[in-house]
């Protein structure tokens, strides 16, 4: 491959790219980020190209392993070029009849369609799918479309020309005029205005500066960044090297966490392509303008998603934050101006220079324009990533796109901003998604985690669970998170296990006053948010757990009971077999009974008796019946009196 | 490890002592854990003082200084997990080797660590064992898992 040394030969590459492309020509896309590896992706992959070798059409049927679909749920999906028909929960013998059929013969294949839960009616293509039609996917949606390894797939999606626009079309301060009139915000975490932070690097004194790629993504329960980066690299690689260009530098670095090794490797292989075709390196397609890009891999440390602790693992130690009366887009690393954003944000610039900062306003509200890419997880019918419009609204994500909670429980809360972020009750639902308005529900945006909680979520666990992981996760520089943190901890632990006592709530709020104020770095000074947002909403959730030793959601496992109903038993011995602590007796004609004193409460015994007898319970904040009498345990069956 | 191996490391790295992360990430990921000679002779050739290096391999948590077992259990923790029961299953499968999160049993046969997001939350609670995924994991089956392995 010979470099390319102009706008026009872009335009000509790109011309070959696509005169050579049959758009009619058989292409089954296949997702292969890594949640659809988990559920074995690979092995169908490995399984479509046998079958195409074995019946000789290598040659006429094209297989393109994607990035992320978003569907997780149902992955592994595929979608069959050019009719589109998209396949889910495919398994590798399912294969051999998808080729035969759908390819061959062009017929489809209803078992493997998606079945709308709602009218039962089969659906054939992804567009049509409640789960995407209510979404608006600007950055996510070419993910589909190509293989994350191929700089050509990217090409022919028009990719790079929005940095040959800025090199040879815009000065660098048009450019970030026209991020500023966009109204772009950072996609991770605080939501500061890209345009202002460029252009206080741009600004700030210093031969040298730098561009940096946040993936250290680390809230837990958010994967969006990682599905983008894996999923297409070259257009993070495009939204850095023109953001270099706005404010002046010549070297960006990645920091990607080491747990996504797929991402690495795409963006390793990535980045080798780019700078083969001369997209970076020196002079830039002939502009003049050079540009080096390097991968650091993160060890792993929250606190690393913090901008200064970020720099300060990039020079090679251990990242803790700094306070930053100077901004690092003023002194960063290396003490020099540093521009630091999201992979989301930097995926958003080549769009913004291509369709204009008017065409990126039009989507969202007042303060929060674009769209945002959430990542929907938990109690929830559809897991996967969603891309909506800013100020869609929650109950919208959760009902329309989310298609509601599972197993008809009820829906309680909404997660959202990580362990930075609170809890949004079910009153709130009608809130539009965006920075401040999350900001103002007691939550906040963060990276786009949105875990879904139902009525067996206990709120008070799940302050815990955050505080435990913020605890876990200080990096104990400063006194009021390491030490604040983990008092707080600890109270939270003791009313989950039935010792909380009156006073604790009164602590804990002046514990997190404490920390709000005086931590050093934003990750402190949140960490008492799920604590805070859960008391507002769930005060109490909070009481009945100190005042009655009691877990209204029956989740705390100290303080609930399994208890088998008689009246229900039907003596099944399916229990009885599963417990692994042989805490059940009873017999094939004995109804079963727990003693308690051996039950270690894993719940196994609620998981395995059938729904259609539904004999184990949960008892919290009051007594265990006591077992009935042992004559009265005999089971007379009918289909033996016979 | 000897130090062949490890010098084509540091010098892949070119030799920076910027790249000691990256460095021992790599030592890291081809012997499982650092050894005591390996972090000298990381420490003599990048120049850089033992005790930083000693920070570092203590801070992040991609470094072990224990040697791990032929087994490496991971129990995501993820928020997505942790709603749909995560705990239960690090109940469960901590009871079934007899290890707690961040410890190696006797035999060297398991390594059990906890991890905060996987990312693969559709298939929650999961439970990883040397990278293969185990999805919609339930107490009743960690045992059917942890039985495959010897």
């Amino acid at each position: 491959m010979t470099r390319i040394d102009s706008p026009a030969e872009l335009e000509k590459l790109r011309e070959s790219i696509l005169s050579i492309r049959d758009p009619n020509k058989p292409c089954i896309t296949l997702c292969s980020g890594s949640a659809c590896h988990a559920s074995a992706s690979r092995e169908v992959a490995a399984s479509i190209e046998e079958e195409l070798a074995r019946l000789g059409l290598s040659a006429e049927v094209d297989l393109r392993k994607t990035g992320c679909h978003g569907f997780c749920e149902r992955g592994p999906i595929i979608v069959i070029h050019p009719e589109k028909i998209c396949y889910f929960q495919i398994k590798p013998e399912d294969v051999p009849e998808i080729i035969s059929r759908t390819i061959k013969d062009k017929e489809v294949i209803e078992r493997l369609l998606y079945t709308d839960p709602a009218t039962n009616e089969k659906i054939i293509h992804e567009s049509e799918i409640p789960f995407y039609k209510h979404q608006e996917r600007i950055v996510f949606g070419s993910n589909g479309a190509i293989d994350p390894k191929s700089i050509d797939d990217y090409l022919a999606i028009g990719g790079y020309s929005a940095l040959a626009k800025v090199l040879f079309r815009m000065s660098a301060g048009q450019v970030l005029e026209e991020v500023k009139k966009s109204g772009l915000r950072g996609r991770g975490g605080g939501g500061f205005p890209t345009g202002r932070k460029w252009e206080e690097s741009r600004n700030a004194p210093g031969e040298i500066k730098y561009v940096i790629v946040n993936a250290d993504e680390g809230d837990p329960g958010a994967y969006m960044d990682r599905s983008l980066l894996e999923g297409n690299p070259h257009s993070i690689l495009e939204g850095l090297s023109i953001g270099a260009y706005a404010i002046g530098s010549n070297e960006g670095y990645i920091y990607v966490r080491q747990e996504y090794p797929l991402a690495v490797d795409n963006v390793m292989t990535a980045i080798r392509k780019a700078e083969e075709y001369g997209f970076l390196g020196k002079n830039i397609l002939g502009s003049g303008f050079d540009f080096t890009v390097k991968v650091h891999r993160g060890a792993g440390a929250f606190v690393c998603g913090e901008s200064s602790a970020l720099m300060t693992a990039l020079e090679g130690r251990a990242g803790e934050p700094r306070p930053k009366y100077i901004h690092t887009a003023v002194k960063g690393l290396w003490d020099r101006p540093s521009v630091l954003n999201n992979v989301e944000t930097w995926a958003n610039v080549p769009l913004i220079i291509n369709k204009g900062a008017e065409w990126f306003a039009g989507f969202g509200t007042g303060k929060s324009k674009g769209t945002k890419i959430f990542s929907l997880v938990g109690k929830i019918n559809h897991t996967g990533l969603v891309e909506v419009p800013m100020g869609t609204t929650l109950k919208d994500i959760v009902y329309k796109i989310g298609g509601g909670i599972p197993g008809g429980k009820k829906f309680k809360a909404v997660q959202t901003g990580g362990p930075s972020g609170g809890c949004i009750p079910e009153e709130l639902l009608d809130l539009q998604v965006g920075f401040d308005e999350l900001t103002g529900a007691g939550s906040m945006m963060g990276s786009g985690g949105m875990i879904i909680m139902d009525e067996d979520t206990c709120m008070v666990d799940v302050a815990r669970y955050f505080l435990e992981f913020l605890t876990d996760e200080s990096c104990g520089k400063c006194v009021p998170c390491r030490e604040g943190i983990r008092q707080m901890l600890k109270i939270l632990t003791n009313l989950t296990r039935g010792k909380g006592k009156e006073g604790d709530i009164e602590l804990l709020e002046r514990l997190s006053e404490v920390a709000g104020s005086a931590a050093l770095c934003a990750l402190g000074r949140s960490a008492p948010n799920p604590f805070l947002s859960t008391l507002k909403y769930f005060r109490d959730e909070y009481e009945a757990h100190i005042r009655q030793k009691r877990c209204p959601a029956l989740c705390c496992k100290e303080l609930i009971a399994y208890h088998i109903d008689p009246d229900k038993c039907r003596a099944c011995m399916n229990c009885l077999r599963k417990c692994p602590s042989e805490a059940i007796s009873g017999g094939k004609d004995l109804i079963h009974v727990i003693d308690q004193d051996k039950c270690t409460k894993c719940g196994t015994c609620f998981e395995v008796c059938p729904a259609r007898f539904g004999a184990v319970g949960k008892i919290s904040g009051e007594p265990v019946p006591s077992p009935i009498p042992e004559e009265a345990r005999i089971i007379v069956r009918k289909s033996k009196q016979k | 490890m000897d130090n062949e191996s490890i010098d084509r490391i540091i010098d892949a790295h070119q030799c920076e002592a910027s790249s000691l992360i990256q460095v021992l990430l790599d030592i890291q990921s081809e012997h499982h854990w650092l050894p005591r000679e390996a972090l000298d002779r990381v420490s003599q050739r990048l120049q850089v003082p033992l005790t930083r290096i000693q920070h570092i391999a203590t801070f992040y948590k991609a470094f072990s200084l224990v040697p791990k077992g032929r087994h490496e259990i991971h129990i995501c923790m993820g928020t997505a997990c942790h709603v749909r029961g995560a705990s239960r299953i690090l109940d469960m499968v901590e009871d079934m080797t007899g290890i707690k999160a961040g410890e190696t049993d006797v035999d060297m046969k398991f390594s059990l660590e906890t991890v905060n997001c996987l990312g693969c939350c559709a298939l929650g609670p999961v439970m990883e064992i040397d990278g293969k995924t185990h999805g919609k994991m339930a107490p009743a089956k960690t045992a059917d898992v942890l039985k495959n392995y010897e």
